[in-house]
């Protein structure tokens, strides 16, 4: 059944692919679609017995990749319980993204190409989740990659689409380098590139010494910290982190799908899957701590000023993704995992929901022109209501139910307080994150659905108004209609009614709307309880009892900090966006400096710009005019074809066509020759 | 009393008016043709002065067969000049230059 499960996406990709136009819109779409939710099927039928406590790990191995001396790499499917677990994520969420995508990319000519590069992207991600081999992995990894790529840049027409694919690409190969230096170690190291041989070998590789440009590190945090930036480029962390925020440039189902639900969570993923060999390294996990928490706050004041509903959303993703770092670093990878798992369902349900809205609002994806959206579009705002009561944490503490994410980061919370050291940092760091995190989430939802319209100074509402037909898909229209903005009113629906998205796009919303509530409800024993967390994870990854058990222990003001924090939040986004809707202008007035700072995303992509961008331009031009033309084109090529016209200019003169000449030249060459012969 | 030498040096000069022949003509084939005849007499003549002198017969026989090939080149030559002159009506050195690329 998991041959199927993986391999019948790759069959559905490239029949709808290479069929494309003769094809057809709707058998592509019925193929890619149908495939994904009889694998959805098929892994809940796998997932639940893990559940039950009842799942059987096991390998089905497929057949023999490279085997050279030592070297052995298997194409095989590893069945476990984190398996079971990604397996349930992605074949979820792919399949109600593929749905949602039949209504959002219904206008959209090359329907064909989007469902096989989505078709694709699955197969790709559940390689990578049942790889049994660090190589395996890897090629899911870069797989993943470039369907990602493919996909961010799916309207290639537009440069920045194409700019943001580009980016992601390049900043996801920064990542790759470290995980093919950490695979390449590992080797070295282990021998073998076997996972299971790997965790067992780990521990007792603990504290030995690797030799490497003449100093002496500990071989296990040199793999671990290796390995761990492949994980942070996948998963958009702190440093490696630019190109998600930009990759929002794709056709929202892909945000949804690719960018929020599956293929980011690759890195936490990765490290759940490596923990026994991640724990032999103490100053990795830390490393994993520290890199977790900043990048959960950077993103999260970031967020709080994005006006882009997808960036918001974006920064949003980023930040929970620290948090499962941080959980990992502090040695809850059950926290982890539980997260990636409810984030998934809340997370792809927010930006679907996003999806829908900028649906309804004709491509207008500016929050400062909407507003009141709630009463045209009141199935897509109470699904998005859910969505962020989930991602929020709203719960009884003490009672001790909630919505999904209330189980998830309130138990990263509190294992990061019970683990103490680096965790007491990631804790407050993570308790003023999700403070910030209900700020975002709540100011998303009041500027869009709350208050008075202000859509008409929107260029895309004028554009729907004044030019009903005949408008592209993916244009922007930037360059004529800034000009109305000034003669428009700034307030106001200028006559335009939004419309609800039509029910493929809605069944998903309301799917997805399910898992946020329950998620966390349902699963939260086997996931982080102290007993029922070993026997469903089953050693799959190094789930450690005692630290959870610690963590259901902490006291009481630990247990409500995250919800005090929530409902801080909530209040602010309410005062701020509902009640006085002057202080947001106010505070920009107020803290100008610390505004410019967060909206320019603490000025990380500047400075990259500075630091990796331009001297790779200087660089580059360096080798192409000095290097490339002065020099080897210069000598090269066009040195030789210079010299043989040369040549030829000279010779061509003794080439008259007269007798007389070639006789000549017959006699001096018949008397050098008699010469040659006396004179020898 | 002539020797071999006053042989050579007509056959000398003989080469040497065929070789001039063909380079400084530039009116007429025909009379590279005759240059041409010229040379492989002068040949002719040092084969037979040496023959003589050194009292071997082969080099008299060689100058036979040199006739030979010269009669039979002549021939084909003006053939082929004739040929000529009937695709292009003018054998005149300076404007046969056809083989110029």
């Amino acid at each position: 059944m998991i041959q199927l499960i993986v391999l019948l996406p790759l069959l559905a990709a490239i029949i709808a692919g290479l069929g494309n136009k003769a094809l057809g819109k709707l058998p592509a779409k019925i193929i890619t679609t149908g495939a994904l939710f009889a694998i959805c099927a098929m892994s809940w039928s796998i997932f639940i017995p893990f559940v039950m406590g009842n799942g059987e790990a096991y390998v089905a191995p497929l057949f023999t990749w490279i085997q050279s001396g030592s070297f052995d790499a298997q194409w095989a499917l590893r069945v476990d319980t984190m398996t079971a677990v990604m397996l349930v994520v992605i074949t979820s969420v792919s399949s109600l993204v593929h749905l949602y995508s039949w209504g959002y990319m219904d206008e959209e000519p090359d329907q064909p190409r989007f469902f096989a590069y989505l078709s694709l992207f699955t197969f790709a991600m559940l390689m990578l989740v049942t790889a049994n081999n660090l190589l395996q992995m890897f090629f899911g990894w870069e797989g993943v990659g470039l369907a990602s790529y493919l996909l961010i840049g799916f309207w290639f027409r537009k440069p920045s689409a194409n700019a943001a694919a580009i980016k992601a690409f390049v900043v996801n190969r920064v990542g790759d380098l470290g995980f093919m230096m950490g695979i390449f170690g590992t080797y070295l190291v282990f021998n073998t590139i076997s996972i299971p041989e790997i965790l067992e070998m780990a521990p007792s590789m603990a504290g030995s010494t690797i030799g490497f440009l003449g100093a002496r590190f500990d071989t296990m945090t040199v793999l671990c910290l290796l390995l761990f930036i492949g994980a942070m480029g996948k998963s958009a962390q702190l440093g490696l982190h630019t190109w998600l925020p930009d990759a929002m440039e794709g056709p929202t189902p892909v945000s949804a799908l690719i960018h929020a639900a599956t293929m980011v969570t690759a890195g936490v993923f990765m490290v759940c899957r490596l923990s026994p060999m991640f724990e032999t390294s103490e100053t990795a996990l830390t490393v994993v701590t520290y890199v977790g928490t900043a990048t959960c706050l950077f993103a999260a004041t970031v967020g709080t000023v994005q006006t882009d509903i997808k960036r918001v959303i974006a920064y949003s993703t980023c930040s929970q993704l620290g948090y499962m770092f941080f959980a990992a670093g502090v040695g809850a990878y059950g926290a982890a995992m539980f997260h990636l798992f409810t984030h998934a369902f809340f997370k792809a349900l927010l930006f679907l929901g996003a999806g829908s809205v900028i649906h309804a609002m004709h491509h207008e994806q500016d929050m400062r022109y909407y507003g009141g959206l709630r009463k045209s579009i009141p199935i897509t705002f109470w699904t998005m209501t859910l969505g962020t009561l989930a991602i929020t944490g709203v719960g009884l503490p003490l009672v001790g139910i909630g919505f999904a994410g209330f189980y998830s980061k309130d138990g990263i919370l509190e294992a990061a307080y019970a683990a103490g050291g680096a965790g007491n940092g990631a804790f407050l760091v993570g308790v003023f994150a999700a403070l910030l995190t209900s700020f975002y989430s709540w100011r998303l939802v009041f500027l869009t659905f709350f208050g008075k319209p202000r859509w008409a100074a929107s260029e895309h509402i004028q554009h729907a108004l004044h030019d009903a037909h005949g408008h592209g898909h993916d244009d922007h229209h930037d360059d004529h209609a800034h000009d109305d903005k000034h003669h428009a009113p700034a307030t106001g629906t200028g006559g335009y009614h939004p419309h609800e998205s039509p029910w493929v796009m809605l069944v998903p919303l309301i799917v997805l709307s399910i898992g946020a509530v329950f998620a966390g409800l349902v699963f939260h024993d086997q996931f982080i309880g102290s007993e029922g967390g070993i026997a469903f994870w089953q050693g799959s990854l190094a789930f450690d009892s005692h630290l959870m058990h610690a963590a259901h222990e902490v006291p009481k003001w630990v247990k409500f900090s995250p919800f005090t924090v929530m409902l801080t939040g909530l209040a602010i986004a309410w005062l701020a966006y509902i009640k006085n809707t002057d202080w947001p202008q106010r505070f920009v007035a107020q803290f100008g400096v610390l505004y410019t700072f967060l909206l320019n995303k603490w000025y990380f992509d500047e400075l990259y710009n500075l630091l990796f961008v331009k001297p790779a331009f200087a660089i580059g031009r360096f080798f192409w005019k000095f290097g490339d033309v002065g020099f080897i084109d210069r000598f090269g090529p066009n040195g030789l074809a210079a010299l043989v016209v040369q040549g030829n200019k000279v010779t061509r003169r003794l080439q008259s066509g007269y007798l007389y000449t070639y006789a000549l030249v017959m006699l001096i060459g018949l008397a050098a020759a008699a010469t040659w012969a006396m004179t020898r | 009393m002539i020797g071999l030498q006053h042989y050579l040096v007509v056959s000398a000069i003989l080469f040497v008016m065929g070789v001039l022949g063909i380079f400084i003509n530039r009116k007429n084939i025909i009379i590279i043709l005759m240059a041409i005849e010229l040379i492989l007499l002068s040949v002719n003549i040092n084969l037979v002065a040496f023959s003589v002198f050194l009292g071997d017969m082969v080099g008299q026989v060689f100058s036979m067969f040199v006739l030979t090939v010269a009669a039979g080149e002549a021939a084909i030559g003006l053939a082929i000049l004739v040929i000529y002159f009937r695709g292009r009506g003018t054998i005149a050195v300076d404007d046969v230059n056809r083989m110029k690329g």
